[in-house]
């Protein structure tokens, strides 16, 4: 297992998938022409199951399908949202509709989520995909928080069949797993028990969360604190039975608000249960900028950075008590 | 049961395989006629004379060669060939896209016999390219064949998974192209023109042979030089075909694809034979 130094999430799991690979003939590896340097180890140790079908991800959907059906437990690796956006219809009919009837294993990688491509502007950064991938039954949607997680993710992936999408930061974040590891069956780790609003975060959003927990703490406000890595099969019964025990919930995730993504997910799980509670969906305003800054400054000013987040979140308080 | 002896009454069997894919329409009048006539010898070819391997008590044999039908659409004239080769009960016909029926308006994976999903045109080359790069890895001696329509190809991603079998050296790959030049609004060449279909294929890596597509002996010819050459190229047959073809009025319509031909027409060309 990787160990606790920070690294980068996709250089924790391919470390995975190149031992995996020396251990198992059947895990195939396909990139749309997209690396990293632990990738050209696997493309010189394993130049058979490794393919790069270049800059086409249309391609890089089919031939992914046309391995699983022929066996192979398939990577198939790409910056996140053209490994999405620009092949949805494949991923969908190749993948989603075509493993209920076809049992296969492809995971998609997805590097790039949010803003993690800082300086790259719009088409690089990532803020559709959760609802997205989510919106096709059957598949599996992942979106960790640290590398340790991310490495974890590998025996999921290669152990449950049907279609997968990891949502990878492109950043190296700070690590959250150093002494236990994450509950991949409950798919969600308290990281933080309080009294008062539960926050429920996902990917880099996380740290976020701790952040404004940790300011809402010195005047004496002490949330929840909760890392959702699983955005498709998390264990319903357990948040819902979580949530419940708090007056309000604040969901943040580095994607489009009111669009259908995490904030949906716990309105829909809540009012589901007949349990709903008041909740403050933190997410990027829905609106594409091309202005150019660093990750803290973009989030602050689409509202998702830490001082945004905490003035939003005593607001959202002081308007309930 | 593997069924791989050629059957030398192609042309007799092409014959009634037409004649059932009328009476499939005659029961089912939403299926596309038109683009189910064009293809019959083709698939007549492939799966009567002995080119593919295949076990109809057990579809997904590993031993079998793939076969993928990427124009779901305009495939129904396999709906009677499957049923006559003992992939389901001959009395299935009787109730396509009927309530509780697999055999639907488009056919889907759920039907013994189809590989994949391809009610959505332009997916069958891609996937095949995958099964076809799979089966080399795995050592296996098995084909994989693709039958596409001519407009279909006008799907970015068939060009994508074109370059790739061709950089990829699938040797074990055929792609068969009914060309019946017609789409659902006019003729392929006026709405967006492949050009010459085999030069275009061949300038990209591909060994490319083209063929009367309704001559059901030539199609079978060509498909065995194709199949038994393995020299690095992926490998494609261009079929000439008439969309519609044998239905008076239906034949080369540029709006065949739309065209509901009245049931008398049909019954009066059921009774008389294919002109």
């Amino acid at each position: 297992m990787s160990g606790t130094k920070p690294m980068a999430m996709r250089d924790a799991l391919l470390e995975r998938i190149w031992r995996g690979m020396a251990a198992d003939e059947r895990i195939f590896f396909v990139t749309a022409d997209f690396g990293a340097p632990t990738l050209d180890r696997i493309r010189s140790d394993f130049p058979k199951r490794f393919v790069n079908v270049g800059i086409a991800e249309q391609n890089l959907i089919n031939v992914s399908a046309g391995l699983a059906l022929e066996g192979f437990t398939v990577f198939a690796y790409a910056i996140a949202p053209f490994i999405t956006m620009r092949c949805y219809e494949q991923c969908r009919t190749n993948l989603a509709l075509l493993s209920t009837v076809r049992p296969m294993n492809v995971t998609l990688v997805g590097v790039g989520a949010g803003y993690s491509y800082v300086v790259s502007g719009p088409t690089h950064q990532c803020y559709e995909d959760i609802t997205l991938m989510r919106a096709m039954p059957g598949f599996q949607v992942f979106s960790p928080a640290d590398h340790v997680t991310a490495s974890h993710l590998f025996d999921r992936c290669v152990g449950r069949k049907g279609p997968k999408y990891l949502r990878f930061d492109a950043q190296t974040l700070p690590v959250l797993y150093g002494e236990r590891a994450p509950d991949l069956e409950r798919g969600f780790t308290v990281l933080k028990d309080g009294t008062d609003a539960c926050l429920v975060a996902t990917g880099y959003m996380v740290h976020t969360a701790l952040k404004v927990a940790e300011r809402l703490e010195e005047d004496g406000i002490r949330p929840a604190v909760l890392d959702l890595f699983d955005l498709s099969g998390f264990d319903q019964e357990a948040l819902a039975a979580k949530l419940a025990g708090h007056r309000a919930v604040v969901s943040l995730e580095e994607a489009f608000s009111g669009r259908g993504g995490v904030d949906a997910l716990l309105r829909d799980l809540l009012s589901r249960r007949g349990t709903e509670r008041p909740i403050l969906g933190v997410g990027v305003e829905p609106a594409y900028h091309f202005e150019l800054g660093d990750r803290a400054t973009l989030h602050e000013r689409v509202g998702i950075g830490p001082v945004s987040v905490e003035a939003r979140v005593r607001a959202f308080l002081r308007r309930l008590s | 049961m593997e069924n791989s002896g050629v059957n030398a009454d192609l042309r007799a069997i092409a014959d009634r395989v037409w004649r059932q894919t009328l009476e499939v329409y005659l029961r089912a009048p939403e299926v596309r006629l038109a683009s189910s006539l064009s293809p019959i010898e083709i698939f007549v070819a492939l799966y009567y004379g002995g080119l593919l391997r295949f076990d109809p008590q057990n579809p997904a044999w590993e031993e079998r060669d793939r076969c993928i039908i990427s124009k779901g659409h305009g495939s129904i004239c396999m709906y009677p060939i499957l049923a006559d080769l003992g992939y389901f009960p001959a009395a299935e016909l009787e109730r396509v896209c009927k309530a509780g029926s697999f055999l639907g308006g488009i056919p889907d994976p759920v039907i013994p016999g189809y590989e994949t999903v391809n009610g959505s045109l332009g997916h069958g080359l891609g996937v095949a390219g995958g099964m076809a790069l799979g089966l080399k890895v795995k050592g296996g001696a098995q084909d994989v064949f693709v039958v596409t329509g001519d407009g279909e190809l006008h799907e970015g991603a068939n060009w994508e998974a074109i370059m790739f079998a061709a950089q990829n050296r699938l040797d074990n790959m055929h792609l068969i192209v009914d060309d019946n030049q017609i789409c659902m609004l006019g003729f392929t060449n006026e709405i967006n023109s492949l050009g010459v279909l085999s030069q275009r294929l061949a300038s990209f890596g591909w060994n490319c042979l083209e063929v009367d597509g309704h001559d059901v002996m030539a199609v079978h010819q060509a498909l065995w030089s194709l199949k038994n050459t393995r020299d690095g190229r992926p490998k494609a047959l261009v079929a000439r075909t008439v969309k519609g073809r044998g239905v008076p009025g239906l034949e080369n319509a540029p709006m065949s694809h739309v065209m509901s031909p009245k049931a008398e027409i049909i019954e009066a060309l059921l009774r008389e034979g294919r002109p």
